[in-house]
């Protein structure tokens, strides 16, 4: 192949994608610096562009007014629950419909596809009712076990064990004997853990940021996550300028790092998962 | 037995018969979804439209009165307020959304660009924070008296803006917060969907003298013609569902976001009706006319999308 020109970056290209950079960032800076100014500080005009020295006693005020720090556990627990079990389910549901032979296979991945397109939650009267009538009211199984089931996970983890593994493998193994579950674990499910560890992480994060599901099960203070916290912060406003936005901050806090470390496997993720027409 | 063209990896070596262990796998594999969702998604969408027909008190009677909650919800003027909004915050988020994010991917686009893990990285940080904390700082930047946003706009004459009393105030604010969650995440989605096509397609139209604007209308837009009917069809769904912003935006009257309702999404007013004055029929009904939409819209998008290629 002969070498290509390619045409240079403009400089305005630079200007467009920064200031869609700048955007981006600048809410969470806002809320880093609000959450550690006073609220003399927060209200001066103009405002203040720089940190300022009062996060310690701001954070220490969202401990005592809400159980923050519990709220906080209660977010890692369901969220880590969830992205974890996601992988799990789907992946395995995922090998079934890629790679297993059974009555009804097709018309049963087509109901899969077809419960993607219906929001749940417009039904969240009759959800709330089902899960009074198990008990489940004020718990973390309330939010955990309903956020097990993903169509678009099965319908990810179907795409990549359907190309990433080949029938000839997996027949070989069923040549040596293996079962179908550990034709799953011991190679099927290793093959597509890259793409298992990314549908987690989107699961993880869609977890800990939900709000109106938990908001309509959860009851008592102890049991609150994190966002619902930020909601019984915002009831503070009067009180202190900055509470509801330190909390922000502080459940923020957790997203940021784990974006640190795995947000290039999220943006490819999100771009590899996206919408092939 | 001959060799099939087709490798059916669970069928057993003939003459050997599968246990049953082995012939139920695969369903044992697809239980969990079935069950999970069956109990938590169809069940209570079916129950929905039951529930609809009833007037029904979770602690008291439930009194079936057939098609009463739907006349009553045609008469009912926070109905159409609440369609009003949700419709208007839809059209001023997606909109600008996917215009810049179409822009934006186009930008990134580019084999030389620098920085392009940190150009993407950033889009994706507004993904990541959660709509809760993005209304509370959103809310300070577009404060009345202190916000950001009206002290730059003071300084060129403008206003102030109250964002959260006014109508129009409040929906461009509820709009300014969806768009700026979902606008990354579509930029990414496209760019995905751009780094498809060929580069010699562009280079070209680079040879026949075709500009930037002429290679984004001609090349860029027919390509991404199928994830943008994706994009469109997932934003109305997702704008149809708006919650936490308009619960979060007024602290005086959060069920209603604000005394006149003037920022109530479809959403919110089902769960103001339901769980804040305990009318599980009623609210149920906003459900069924939620479903309605959705459907509807999805009718109309595969009508449009399907016509359109046949007229290719």
């Amino acid at each position: 192949m002969k070498v290509r020109k390619i045409e240079r970056v403009r400089w305005w290209t630079y200007a467009g994608l920064g200031l869609a950079a700048l955007i981006s960032l600048f809410p969470l800076y806002w809320m880093f610096v609000v959450s550690t100014s006073d609220t003399a500080t927060a209200r001066k005009q103009p405002p203040a562009v720089v940190p300022g020295g009062n996060f310690f006693h701001l954070a220490a005020t969202v401990f005592e007014t809400v159980p923050f720090l519990r709220a906080l556990m209660n977010s890692l627990i369901v969220a880590l629950s969830i992205g974890a079990g996601q992988a799990l389910l789907c992946s395995l549901a995922g090998f079934a419909f890629a790679k297993l032979r059974f009555r009804g296979r097709n018309v049963l991945f087509l109901l899969v596809v077809l419960t993607m397109t219906v929001p749940t939650q417009l039904s969240i009267i009759p959800q709330y009712m089902i899960i009074s009538k198990l008990s489940w009211v004020d718990t973390l199984q309330a939010l955990i076990v309903p956020g097990l089931a993903s169509a678009f996970g099965i319908f990810w983890m179907r795409q990549h064990l359907a190309t990433t593994i080949s029938d000839e493998l997996l027949q070989a193994a069923r040549i040596d004997g293996a079962t179908t579950w550990q034709v799953f674990w011991r190679i099927a499910f290793p093959l597509v853990r890259p793409a298992a560890f990314v549908l987690g992480l989107l699961g993880f994060v869609t977890a800990w940021n939900d709000f109106l599901w938990p908001f309509v099960v959860l009851k008592s203070p102890e049991m609150y996550t994190a966002q619902i916290a930020i909601k019984a912060l915002q009831n503070n406003y009067d009180v202190d300028l900055g509470l509801a936005m330190s909390g922000s901050f502080l459940a923020t806090i957790p997203m940021l790092i784990l974006f640190v470390f795995v947000g290039r496997r999220m943006v490819a993720g999100i771009m590899d998962g996206a919408f092939k027409g | 037995m001959t060799v099939t063209s087709i490798p059916a990896p669970t069928k057993a070596a003939p003459g050997t018969k599968e246990p049953i262990r082995e012939r139920l796998a695969p369903y044992a594999y697809i239980a969990p979804f079935f069950l999970i969702f069956g109990v938590f998604g169809l069940v209570p969408l079916l129950f929905t439209f039951y529930v609809s027909l009833f007037d029904w008190n979770p602690i008291g009677e439930h009194v079936f009165i057939g098609l009463d909650n739907f006349r009553r919800l045609l008469d009912d003027p926070r109905f159409y307020n609440a369609v009003r909004n949700t419709f208007s915050i839809w059209l001023l988020s997606t909109v600008p959304e996917l215009l810049i994010a179409l822009g934006l991917a186009h930008l990134l686009n580019h084999l030389r660009l620098r920085w392009a893990v940190f150009f993407r990285m950033s889009m994706l940080i507004p993904y990541i924070t959660s709509v809760a904390a993005t209304t509370i700082v959103f809310l300070q930047l577009f404060d009345r008296d202190y916000g950001l946003l009206n002290w730059l706009l003071g300084r060129v004459g403008i206003g102030p803006i109250d964002f959260v009393q006014s109508t129009w105030g409040s929906h461009i604010l509820i709009a300014a917060m969806v768009a700026w969650r979902w606008t990354g995440y579509n930029t990414l989605l496209y760019l995905a969907s751009l780094q498809a096509v060929p580069r010699e397609i562009y280079e070209a139209a680079s040879v026949d003298g075709a500009g930037a604007w002429a290679q984004f209308r001609r090349i860029t837009i027919p390509s991404l013609r199928p994830v943008i009917v994706f994009t469109v069809v997932t934003s109305t769904i997702g704008g149809l569902q708006i919650f936490t912003e308009p619960l979060l935006l007024s602290q005086s009257a959060p069920l209603t976001c604000g005394p006149v309702r003037q920022c109530q999404t479809l959403t919110l007013f089902l769960y103001e009706q339901g769980f804040g004055q305990f009318q599980f029929g009623y609210g149920a009904a906003i459900g069924v006319a939620l479903f309605v939409l959705v459907v509807a819209f999805a009718g109309l998008n595969f009508f449009l999308s399907t016509r359109r290629r046949t007229e290719k």
